[in-house]
């Protein structure tokens, strides 16, 4: 058994910090979400530069070929600062299932240009009436001569507003509850019939809902099989889901590192506030959700590439817990800072609105719950 | 034991229920509280003030309606039945009773009216940077220079400042004593030079709160309430007031209305959310709490009428309601799923600007955050546990 990081990820983990800490500190991180864009092409363009755009692709793609733990530890300092670039849906998203499950010609076409920066990338897979289920689909693509067609919407779509890209889901065939009969497709964002409406999200970042009117795709922008796109959909939804739980865990901690001190420097009756025994318990209730939440995330992460329903299992355990203690980390972190904690102006307030997209992005507590012991269960009547 | 009101306050009841469903203006009822202007809530409060029912909890001499508990009890359920939003309390609940305490007959002759009939708009000069559940160690001074007092320091969380024509504050006058000696309680003017107002922007991207710094402020020896070095007192007999109807019932009743609602609207892969186990029970649960706050409310109304209350019974209804609060804040924004996550503008919003998502949404997540402030305000919910552990624990 082996916890402890490669000296190859800790250099990682210390190239993150050091980026975070040179271009992302809070006051620049605030500038940034709230400029026209929402987004620094100049921190993307160094991200490229640094490397970390290409970390999880594998060596012939031109990447470093860096394992789930490299990712977890990306994200987990992206947590820690912020950082609102839109690494997740890029990069581990539509990036990672490209890299899975692309054809040749596809990975040639499209990875370099992720690695060097230059596209972004979205996963439009959620619908205004499926919620977190990515089997319910309703957006139509009806075979057209040698491509298809797709007509339907999809609904906020994070990070869409700056992608070049999509990989959208579609219903080839089946009902529209079927996880057969379902089809991912490479769509630029440009196509005719791609309309955005884009909008702000309550954590500073950026999505859009999105309407497809007769966009006209061929048939070499299928990713993996037609009507077999929910195995390659669910599993990149399962790597997402499990960045997100790395992401949180790199939130809570500093939030929780945050509350500390200034629960000892604020003085109220003439003591630190850190003094009073209630809020003591507190704040160790929040280090040892902590714990818990990083060492279910990298359960989750190691688990990553096991069998399907192995990982079902684990990336769903991992987000319900990450759910539940990334609400009550953020909810003390702002109550313990009291109307301090309310304000813009601190980062706290940040911390606790990112903690909750982030249970909401990939399903949430109850979600996933849900989605564990339906697995749990299954896996056990198999087994029997 | 009966719980049921005698034909008199039946009566009055539908007296009250049919005003407030002819009168609250329309385009209030479907305004989002982050939404609404000075106008809209001065809007209300005219018409309230021209039926004479503004300030339940004044006599009739200084221009209240009169009312017993019981009555002011109906008001606010009926007010809270249509959703109405609250009567703005710095004036009404805050300071009116104070001045009739505390005030000089000049005093009360000048501000009640202006109050009543919505003229002056007060806010509340308590809190500072370094003084919040702390209250009594406050440093915001006021020293006197002949028929003046000298203001300078810096107040925080001045809710509403931005619309005030005055503030109300706790000074200090002495330094000498214990914190809580020397402190004073006094109107200041907010033309007054040397007052400024700096907006505090928070998490539910709304404007409610302000700091306010005063600098060589001077105020007549005239706005003095009370005599100097007695504001502690006032400041108490103010907080006590500033808790009641705290608990809020009505106001959670219809949100939990609402939150139904959109369980019933909304869907997960088609399948309506209402129709989901593990969510509804949370609902229930959450109803639960909110009847048994509704009966500690009777009670405690009850008992008060009775002259039999403990003292108590705010803290614990302050405790229990803003839990519920938040509660149901959260579990709204968690039937609104992927579309919680789209932020609502409630400042300056552009014209041209279209919501994603159903109208029912808007704002749900925002609405969630900023909800936490309850269990801070009015006392931290903390606070009110350290009160009544001092009284009823005996140890």
């Amino acid at each position: 058994m082996d916890f402890n990081f490669s000296e190859e990820q800790t250099l990682l983990r210390n190239m993150v910090q050091t980026f975070v800490q040179d271009n992302y500190d809070f006051d620049k991180r605030m500038k940034i979400v709230r400029s026209e864009t929402g987004m620094s092409a100049e921190n993307w363009q160094k991200f490229a530069e640094l490397g970390l755009l290409a970390a999880p692709f594998s060596e012939e793609q031109g990447g470093f070929g860096g394992g789930a733990v490299d990712a977890m530890l990306v994200m987990e300092e992206f947590g820690k600062g912020l950082v609102m670039d839109p690494y997740l849906p890029t990069i581990i998203l539509c990036g990672g299932m490209l890299d899975r499950h692309g054809t040749d010609a596809q990975k040639q076409a499209y990875i370099p240009s992720i690695i060097d920066g230059s596209a972004i990338w979205a996963l439009a897979y959620s619908e205004t009436q499926s919620r977190y289920q990515a089997n319910h689909v309703r957006l139509q693509a009806k075979a057209d001569g040698d491509g298809f067609v797709l007509n339907g919407h999809k609904s906020v779509v994070i990070a869409a507003p700056w992608a070049s890209h999509l990989i959208v889901s579609a219903r080839t065939s089946g009902g529209e509850n079927d996880p057969q009969g379902i089809s991912l497709f490479i769509v630029e964002k440009q196509a005719a019939g791609v309309s955005c409406q884009d909008f702000d999200t309550v954590d500073g970042g950026r999505a859009s809902d999105i309407s497809f009117e007769n966009v006209k795709v061929p048939a070499n922008a299928v990713i993996g099989a037609v009507d077999g796109g929910f195995e390659v959909l669910e599993e990149a939804l399962d790597f997402g889901a499990a960045a997100a739980c790395a992401e949180a865990v790199g939130a809570m901690k500093a939030a929780t590192a945050a509350t500390i001190e200034y629960a000892r420097t604020r003085k109220q009756f003439g003591q630190p506030i850190g003094s009073f025994q209630v809020l003591q318990h507190c704040m160790v209730d929040m280090l040892g959700e902590g714990e818990h939440a990083t060492s279910i995330t990298t359960m989750a992460h190691l688990k990553l590439n096991a069998g399907a329903s192995e990982r079902r299992q684990a990336v769903s355990a991992a987000k319900s817990y990450i759910g539940k203690s990334g609400r009550m980390v953020g909810q003390n972190a702002v109550h313990i800072h009291g109307g301090m904690g309310m304000t813009e102006e601190l980062n706290i307030g940040h911390y606790f609105k990112r903690l909750t997209t982030l249970n909401i992005q990939f399903g949430d507590e109850d979600f996933h719950l849900k989605r564990f012991s339906a697995e749990t269960n299954k896996s056990a009547q198999e087994a029997a | 034991m009966d719980l049921a009101f005698t034909d008199e306050q039946k009566a009055f009841r539908e007296e009250v229920r049919s005003f407030m469903e002819e009168k609250y203006p329309a385009e209030l009822k479907e305004k989002r509280f982050g939404a609404m202007t000075k106008e809209d809530f001065l809007s209300w409060h005219r018409i309230l003030a021209d039926k004479g029912w503004i300030a339940p909890s004044w006599p009739q001499e200084h221009g209240g309606p009169g009312w017993d508990l019981t009555q002011r009890y109906i008001f606010d359920q009926e007010l809270g039945r249509i959703g109405g939003v609250n009567i703005m309390p710095f004036g009404i609940t805050m300071l009116g009773p104070v001045l009739q305490n505390f005030g000089t007959e000049e005093q009360k002759a000048h501000y009640l009216p202006r109050i009543l009939d919505g003229t002056d708009w007060w806010c509340q000069g308590y809190s500072e940077p370094g003084s919040g559940s702390d209250l009594a160690s406050l440093k915001t001074k006021a020293e006197r220079d002949g028929d003046e007092y000298i203001v300078n320091g810096h107040k925080i969380w001045t809710t509403m400042a931005q619309y005030a024509d005055w503030i109300f504050c706790l000074v200090r006058t002495d330094n000498s004593g214990k914190p809580q000696q020397g402190i004073s309680f006094l109107l200041i003017d907010m033309n007054t030079p040397g007052i400024e107002v700096r907006p505090i922007y928070t998490i539910d991207g709304g404007h409610h709160v302000n700091e306010v710094f005063f600098t060589d402020v001077r105020v007549p020896v005239a706005n003095l309430v009370g005599e100097e070095g007695n504001g502690w007192g006032i400041a108490k007999f103010l907080l006590v007031n500033e808790r009641s109807n705290i608990a809020e019932v009505m106001k959670s009743k219809k949100a939990i209305e609402k939150l139904k609602n959109i369980a019933r609207a909304e869907t997960m892969a088609g399948d309506p959310l209402i129709t989901d186990e593990s969510f509804t029970k949370k609902i229930a649960e959450l109803e639960v709490d909110l009847l048994a706050l509704e009966f500690t409310e009777l009670r405690a109304l009850s008992a008060e009428l009775e002259g039999t209350a403990t003292g108590l019974e705010a803290s614990f209804m302050k405790i229990r309601g803003t839990e519920i609060q938040m509660r149901v804040a959260e579990l709204t924004m968690e039937a609104m799923g992927n579309y919680a996550m789209t932020a609502a503008p409630f400042i300056e919003v552009p014209d041209n600007y279209s919501h994603v998502g159903p109208d029912y949404g808007i704002g749900a997540a925002q609405n969630y955050f900023g909800m936490r402030k309850t269990a801070i305000y009015g006392g931290s919910n903390e606070i009110q546990k350290n009160i009544i552990a001092k009284f009823a624990l005996g140890v």
